[in-house]
């Protein structure tokens, strides 16, 4: 009998399963270093979404024919597929949206329009992605509701000295980002949404970045709404979740109207599905969520704790090699971070490094990256910014730091 | 460098990135503009003196890539001290130029001088606005408009 050893992270396999990584860019084989903006898709979910159409395409929950139980069938299952994956109770809790973004709007407009009156408060973090500002922004102007911003320190961690403060009778919603897409900063969420539930408040937790980096455990970190996207996620774009503790999912109100949502329909009174139907209005985009249980099953087969280990390594490579980069900055410097290295570099804007790279074949992002307040914050106009997925390799952050040096050359030279 | 990059980004560009013209603030400006690039976080104000239909003295300021600090600083050597009506001359010229909307002749290219640089820029549908970013501050701030510009 063998005694079997932790397997270790076969990057090269790894590859093998992403075609797109195949392809040159300005005759250069690709280095995609844009994870946070979207990952790349396996073999898997490409198979799965086109198998669909070529195999199984129905409508769900409503045809009286054998595809249509088929559609309904793995349909179903990709959803208890992420049901398992978030450690969520029951199924019922896993609703199917567009994305992240369409999450955090779907509470504004139910759990929002119900319970936050004017005057009432909400809080949320100098950290947060625009997909979690706005719509509570949206929310204020028709409720005459108002936000209370947790402050962010110079090294990118949240400030929590005065966590208790922030909370008064009239707070209804703490919103948080996970892990901060231009920064990689994971946030103590556990610690957040226990100091919130001792004040009865309901926490919203936006594990876009952080749900294909770490695992996410629904029970383990007890937050009461929880939102992700497929696409980034290895899985199809069009797709997100909803994850709400099955008490509030019940409370809430539809919030679009439509088929599949409802019971049974007459002009005198409509009576609405269960949840979680009562929030999947219309056809849904059947195929995106089977793809994103396959990207789900894909994800699980490397392991999250593999796939965190073996980012980790990469991040600490990649933050040693940039560092040598002369005139680099890194922003941002938390002690708990994941898979994103945001720097600038003295002399060259980041939309010109960004150009540059592309000719050397590497993807990354400039910009402001969707968080206007947090570059307030940190005083810098743009950023580059590198972000890792499952794919990437140490020689792949080498050649990002000497494609660095040789463009700052060429500028500052 | 790669040649194609080359074309975008010509050693005149890098020059007037590291080393702007006409980059400061202006303490008797009569006309300011601020102009954004909200994709990018680039940002600029420009600082006007004008003086009887003429720009009399012009300066710029912010934070930008090298496409679109190197046109604000031409952009400056070129109108100062011309009329308001030859400065909507060039921006005109400039804009075809950049958008690629129409061929400028041989003897626009050698009036514009230095602009002529830009041409590149047409290849690049994400750089047209880093380019033009300065131009339509300008024409803002000499319309004396307190609204932003913004290329979005």
């Amino acid at each position: 009998m063998t005694v079997s050893t932790p397997a270790k992270y076969d990057v090269e396999a790894v590859r093998a399963k992403f075609p797109i990584l195949g392809v040159t860019v300005h005759n250069k084989p690709l280095v995609y270093l844009d994870n946070a903006n979207t990952t790349q898709k396996p073999e898997s979910v490409i198979e799965a979404i086109s198998n669909f159409y070529r195999t199984t395409n129905s409508n769900i929950h409503r045809a009286s024919h054998l595809l249509g139980e088929q559609a309904t069938n793995q349909y179903e299952a990709a959803r208890k597929r992420v049901q398992r994956f978030l450690n969520a109770r029951e199924w019922e809790e896993i609703v199917f949206v567009r994305n992240a973004t369409e999450g955090v709007n779907l509470i504004a407009n139910t759990y929002g329009r119900q319970y936050i009156r004017e005057g009432d408060e909400i809080i949320l973090t100098e950290m947060e992605h625009h997909a979690n500002i706005v719509p509570w922004q949206l929310l204020c102007e028709r409720t005459g509701a108002v936000i209370k911003v947790l402050p962010v320190t110079d090294d990118g961690e949240l400030d929590l000295t005065n966590l208790y403060n922030y909370f008064t009778p009239r707070t209804k919603l703490l919103g948080i980002v996970h892990m901060s897409n231009v920064l990689g900063t994971v946030n103590p969420v556990e610690q957040i949404i226990a100091t919130a539930h001792e004040h009865g408040v309901p926490v919203l937790v936006d594990a876009a970045q952080s749900a294909y980096h770490m695992p996410i455990d629904v029970q383990a970190m007890d937050c009461d709404f929880l939102v992700f996207s497929g696409h980034k996620l290895y899985g199809p774009t069009g797709i997100g979740v909803l994850y709400t503790r099955r008490a509030l999912l019940e409370e809430m109100e539809p919030w679009q109207g439509g088929g599949d949502m409802i019971e049974s329909v007459s002009f005198a009174r409509t009576i609405y599905n269960q949840v979680p139907y009562k929030f999947e209005a219309g056809t849904p985009h059947i195929a995106g969520a089977i793809g994103l249980g396959a990207a789900v099953d894909f994800i699980q087969t490397l392991g999250m704790e593999n796939l965190r280990a073996y980012e980790n390594e990469l991040l600490q490579h990649g933050l040693a090699v940039l560092t040598n980069v002369k005139g680099l900055r890194l922003i941002g410097s938390a002690s708990n971070r994941a898979s994103v290295l945001s720097f600038t570099l003295d002399g060259v804007h980041p939309h010109d490094i960004g150009t540059f790279l592309d000719f050397d074949g590497i993807a990354i992002r400039t910009g402001q990256h969707c968080a206007h307040p947090l570059m307030q914050r940190l005083k810098v106009p743009a950023t580059a910014r590198a972000s890792l997925g499952c794919y990437n390799t140490s020689q792949e952050l080498d050649a990002l730091a000497e494609s660095l040096t040789k463009i700052r050359e060429t500028f500052v030279s | 460098m790669n040649d194609e990059l080359r074309e975008l980004y010509q050693e005149v560009i890098l020059d007037h990135n590291k080393r702007p013209l006409n980059y400061g603030p202006l303490p008797d400006s009569n006309h300011d503009g601020d102009g954004r690039n909200p994709l990018c976080g680039d940002h600029i104000t420009l600082h006007l003196k004008l003086q009887d239909g003429q720009i009399a003295d012009v300066t710029f300021e912010g934070e930008g890539c090298a496409i679109s600090r190197a046109s604000a600083s031409m952009m400056t050597a070129a109108v100062k001290g011309k009329s308001l009506a030859e400065a909507e001359v060039i921006f005109q010229q400039f804009h075809d130029l950049v958008t690629g909307k129409r061929e400028l002749t041989e003897e626009e290219l050698d009036a514009m001088g230095k602009l002529a640089v830009f041409a590149g820029v047409h290849d690049y549908p994400a750089r047209v606005k880093c380019a033009s970013l300065a131009w339509h501050t300008l024409n803002a701030a000499i319309a004396g408009s307190d609204q932003p510009v913004t290329t979005e």
